[in-house]
């Protein structure tokens, strides 16, 4: 099987590729935007955390 | 210690939060790995099918996205359940974060049904008893997460945001039983988690990895969420501070 036989997808790939590309790509962003989120949120709470704890002067 | 006890830490935020923190590195690379190597069985090793050629392939996307939206409302049917008779907070924050995961995956496994019924059946949708409730199932998410911040009092909403949960969960039984139930022109279930599958070794082992691999990715955005989701609510709480310390050295 050539590379490009594999890619045509026996005539369907204009149905397999679009289907595990928007999967892939829906299921890729979810988890990207929650772990920045995280991130988001740690840089907030280190900020709180700092100015909360700040020494007096 | 005795279980009562394991159920009544873990249900608090700070224990919920070190022990999501602990499990989240290993949920990531294991979800990798079985999607890495789903990804290779699924579009390469599977043979393809004598009748429908390569477009059967898209089982393997669509099938993992079904059966986890089914899975995610079924715990979030315990879950609403835990939240309304114990009052356990963490039930609450697991509904809110689950529910997105679960309408993301239930409008997935719409449209690549849509993408493998056109070449198959001829069409790209059907108001098909499978089909239908399978789109109920994405309005009922979707008015889950409508509900989130729908009332002024916030434990008002979540009564009735989990009363919403609770008679949802009557679509589950609708959708796993559609294609016994009537005659529908989707196919009959396929693979069986127990008994004998009606499928081929070879066709089946890389949907076992990628069933594996999307529950997996489910377990790890909603630990995600929910850890965010905690981490806001006790941000003022003195553990959090100890936990960033920790974190952070």
């Amino acid at each position: 099987m050539t590379f490009f036989s594999w890619l045509s997808m026996g005539g369907y790939a204009a149905y397999v590729w679009p289907a595990f590309g928007i999967v892939f790509s829906v299921l890729a962003y979810n988890g990207v935007n929650a772990y920045r989120n995280y991130r988001a949120i740690l840089k907030q709470l280190r900020l709180s955390y700092e100015t909360s704890h700040a020494p007096h002067s | 210690m005795s279980l009562w006890t394991l159920w009544y830490r873990l249900t608090s935020p700070k224990d919920f939060t070190y022990v999501a923190s602990a499990c989240i590195p290993w949920l990531t690379v294991s979800c990798l790995l079985c999607l890495a190597y789903g990804l290779f069985a699924s579009l390469y090793l599977a043979p393809a099918d004598y009748q429908q050629g390569d477009a059967f392939r898209i089982i393997y996307v669509h099938v993992p996205c079904a059966f986890v939206s089914l899975l995610i409302y079924g715990a979030l049917t315990i879950a609403a359940l835990t939240s309304l008779v114990w009052r356990v907070k963490l039930a609450n924050v697991f509904v809110d974060a689950a529910a997105p995961t679960g309408a993301a995956l239930t409008l997935l496994a719409l449209v690549t049904g849509s993408l493998w019924g056109k070449p198959m059946w001829g069409t790209w949708w059907i108001w098909d008893a499978r089909l239908t409730s399978e789109l109920l199932l994405l309005f009922i998410y979707c008015g889950i997460m409508a509900l989130k911040n729908a009332f002024p009092d916030k434990r008002q909403g979540n009564v009735f945001k989990n009363t919403f949960v609770l008679i949802g969960s009557v679509n589950l039984p609708i959708i796993h039983y559609s294609v016994a139930w009537w005659n529908t022109l989707h196919q009959g279930s396929t693979f069986k988690l127990l008994g004998p599958s009606k499928i081929a070794p070879a066709m089946s082992q890389p949907l076992t990895v990628m069933l594996l691999a999307f529950c997996l990715y489910a377990a790890l955005v909603i630990l995600l969420n929910m850890r965010n989701a905690v981490l806001l609510e006790c941000h003022r709480a003195r553990w959090v501070g100890t936990w960033l310390t920790k974190r952070d050295s």
